[in-house]
């Protein structure tokens, strides 16, 4: 019978079986994927607390210090005339010495003067070391009858089967009840453990609970993802969500998902290619996502902060451009002011290399700037001038009332040297917010609505090779 | 008033070692209640491990202490502790608001979640120490002066008759320092004590009605006219109690514990 299936699996083509992984409708696939998915719902939810816990490190001491648990549990079981080959029996065992070696780490801690790591790294290895000399031994001793050790080492989801489902089940059901019943308990142990401390708490306790649920999580995890690579799935699908939000609720749940898809889809491909390591295919997909978040997440990732700082500049740019062209404009002012209006002649003409003076940047950069504010209908660049349209002398007078308002709040309250203000004022106004304006404006007793908008509270240019100020600028007639 | 019932905080012998070395020894100390309480000494004088000790944050080598007549655990309510800003992560996930929150658990009990009326309250305290308007923001998206005035709104929510505070002076701007003095008062007004550790020796007659002067042992402690002289102040941070420090570092590498030091503190009382 055993034979036949060989066959059959022989014979299928690769698309056959592609077929028949993904829509599950194998009974053994079905079982496998659901499992691995429950467990990286699972390792997701406990990962992000322990993340947060700073105990990251912790999981791997305990999955490899299982080893020679398995082992020996292996080795023990037919003495109390149980089978070897449980994955109860195995698991207690795997329990037992990873908590050893949990034990062990804090003792060395405690008692000597090595540090945390140093006592995990050699904790770590000498229990695994020791696992893998059992696990010669056994070889030696009960030939082939030992078959299948190993894939606690690498992990093999094939090896799942229904009483492992369920067991697997019920830890997830228990990790989603723990941490869904004691969660702004356990929240506050990661943040402030002094706090809970002083609240009542009894944190030795509350720590206890988070670390044995790490522990059933990781034993059930043991069999599909292997003692070496479980660490990364406790870790990486936290670590990844925490790109996608600042909220420690859709923190924890993404991690649930990441954990779950990966293992879902790693499930699968072991399933089709079935002499990759399972652990391995789980990891890499995980680490694909990881990748993914780490790049395009919504809150942290690394392009979504560099469109956010693309924009920021533009915004900056925008404003000394606007800013640019109403300080060459009240530069030339004395021929240009309309008296009626007691106001600038919004309509007189701004030479571009006169605006470039003003800043420190290329023209490339002005030019482009410029067609942006055109685009906007702020102004109309004509030639060699440019000139503000009626929107654009509003927005332009708007920023630099901001602009000297925050300039006449440093000098009269942070004590900056009026020099230096220009160049504060540009760093800082670009997160100036509606509601700080008015307090600035009740502050500095000015309003925009006064009449005119302030002068500078420093001479204008002083910074740049003065260009005459008659020279500068070009009326245009209306 | 002069019951001890009404004491906030009474500390006897207080002896604290950290690894063997002593940090303070032999603290003896009386808190007069409405009172606010400046704690001044320089670093390493022991000022946040007696804070901790009080709390039972940190174990004690020897001593009593007693809030409000009992012991902590029976007045833990009654007592709320703004901790330095540095002892948290703020990269944390969570919201100012969130954090205030906090302060209300006990009342809100095991396993129960936070309620609107709870998040209600925190944004109230959010108010009060004015950055109301932060309250959802991810607590490293605020300054430090917030982050610190979000751990103070996180003490008052807790609505305790003593409050011990750690630095909450400690590199805030100039508005914060202020808002932070105004609250201290307001507390004062309504008959709350708070004890506070304190840096800038300038303001301190300004702040405070008593000042505890700390170098290890308390060199002096009352109220701040009388206690805070330049003669007690070069007491406490002078060279006189380098000698001190000479011996215990002496006797902790001849590897006498705490306990040998301990006793010869003790020596003369029992």
């Amino acid at each position: 019978m055993i034979a036949s299936t060989v066959i059959e699996g022989g014979e299928a083509t690769l698309a056959e079986t592609i077929l028949r992984v993904v829509s599950l409708s194998d009974y053994n696939t079905r079982i496998v994927v659901l499992a691995t998915t429950m467990l990286g719902v699972a390792s997701g939810l406990i990962g992000s607390f322990m993340l947060l816990r700073k105990r990251a490190l912790m999981g791997d001491a305990l999955s490899h210090a299982a080893l020679p648990g398995i082992a020996l549990a292996f080795l023990i079981a037919p003495l109390f005339r149980l089978d070897g080959k449980s994955l109860g029996v195995l698991l207690f065992g795997a329990a037992a010495t990873g908590l050893m070696g949990m034990g062990a780490i804090l003792m060395i801690h405690r008692w000597t003067k090595i540090k945390e790591d140093a006592a995990m790294a050699m904790v770590l290895s000498v229990f695994f070391g020791a696992g893998l000399s059992l696990l010669g031994v056994i070889q030696k001793t009960t030939t082939g009858h030992a078959a299948g050790l190993e894939s606690f080492i690498f992990g093999k989801t094939a090896s799942i089967i229904a009483s492992d489902a369920w067991l697997i089940a019920a830890v997830a059901m228990i990790s989603i009840l723990t941490l869904g019943l004691l969660w702004k308990e356990l929240v506050l142990l990661c943040f402030d453990q002094p706090m809970a401390v002083t609240l009542g708490y009894p944190t030795l306790l509350l720590d206890a609970v988070l670390m044995a649920v790490v522990v059933l999580v990781t034993m059930v995890g043991l069999q599909a993802v292997g003692l070496v690579l479980i660490i990364a799935l406790l870790v990486i699908p936290a670590a990844a969500a925490r790109f996608w939000s600042s909220r420690m609720l859709t923190v924890t749940w993404i991690a649930a998902l990441l954990g779950a898809t990966s293992c879902l889809i790693g499930a699968q491909l072991s399933g089709i290619f079935p002499h990759l390591p399972s652990g391995a295919v789980i990891v890499l997909v995980a680490t694909f996502f990881f990748v993914l978040s780490l790049f395009f997440g919504g809150e942290n990732g690394l392009v979504t902060a560099m469109i956010r700082r693309s924009r920021l500049a533009r915004r900056l740019d925008r404003r000394h451009v606007l800013r640019g062209i109403y300080e060459c404009l009240e530069q030339g002012a004395p021929r240009r002011l309309d008296r009626e209006l007691a106001q600038y002649n919004p309509y007189a003409g701004v030479l571009l290399s006169d605006l470039q003076a003003t800043r420190s940047w290329s023209g490339r950069r002005m030019r482009r700037e410029l067609r942006h504010c055109e685009a906007e209908g702020l102004l109309e660049v004509e030639g060699q001038t440019v000139v503000l349209t009626a929107a654009g002398w509003a927005e332009a007078a708007r920023l630099t009332h901001e602009h000297r308002l925050w300039e006449l709040f440093l000098i009269s309250y942070a004590d900056v040297a009026p020099s230096k203000v220009d160049r504060d004022a540009d760093r800082i106004e670009h997160v100036l917010e509606p509601a700080m304006i008015a307090e600035l404006e009740r502050l500095l007793q000015k309003s925009e609505s006064d009449g005119a908008v302030m002068p500078s509270p420093h001479e204008i240019g002083a910074t740049l090779e003065p260009a005459g100020p008659s020279a500068t600028t070009v009326v245009e007639g209306h | 008033m002069n019951s001890p019932l009404a004491v906030p905080l009474c500390v006897t012998d207080l002896t604290v070692a950290y690894h063997r070395k002593p940090v303070i020894w032999d603290v003896e100390l009386e808190i007069t209640p409405g009172t606010l309480v400046g704690v001044v000494g320089p670093n390493g004088a022991g000022k946040s491990t007696l804070l901790k000790a009080c709390l039972g944050l940190v174990p004690l080598a020897s001593g009593r202490i007693r809030f409000f007549g009992g012991s902590y655990r029976d007045n833990r309510h009654r007592v709320g502790y703004v901790p330095q800003r540095e002892s948290v992560d703020w990269d944390f996930p969570v919201s100012a608001i969130e954090v205030v929150a906090m302060g209300m658990y006990r009342e809100i009990g095991w396993c129960r979640p936070v309620r609107q009326r709870h998040l209600d309250r925190a944004a109230e305290a959010l108010d009060r120490v004015g950055i109301g308007e932060f309250g959802d923001r991810q607590i490293s998206q605020l300054s430090g002066g917030q982050q610190q005035r979000t751990f103070l709104a996180r003490a008052l929510v807790q609505n305790a008759d003593l409050y011990l505070m750690d630095e909450p002076f400690a590199a805030v701007d100039a508005a914060t320092e202020q808002a932070i003095v105004e609250l201290l008062r307001q507390m004062k007004d309504q008959g709350k004590t708070a004890v506070v550790i304190h840096h800038d020796l300038q303001t301190v007659p300004d702040y405070f009605d008593h000042v505890i002067l700390l170098n290890m042992r308390v060199v002096a402690a009352g109220p701040t006219e009388e206690v805070f002289t330049q003669d007690n102040l070069q007491k406490t941070y002078g060279g006189r109690l380098t000698l001190l420090d000479q011996a215990t570092e002496a006797m902790r590498r001849r590897g006498l514990g705490s306990r040998a030091i301990g006793t010869t503190a003790e020596g003369p009382q029992t």
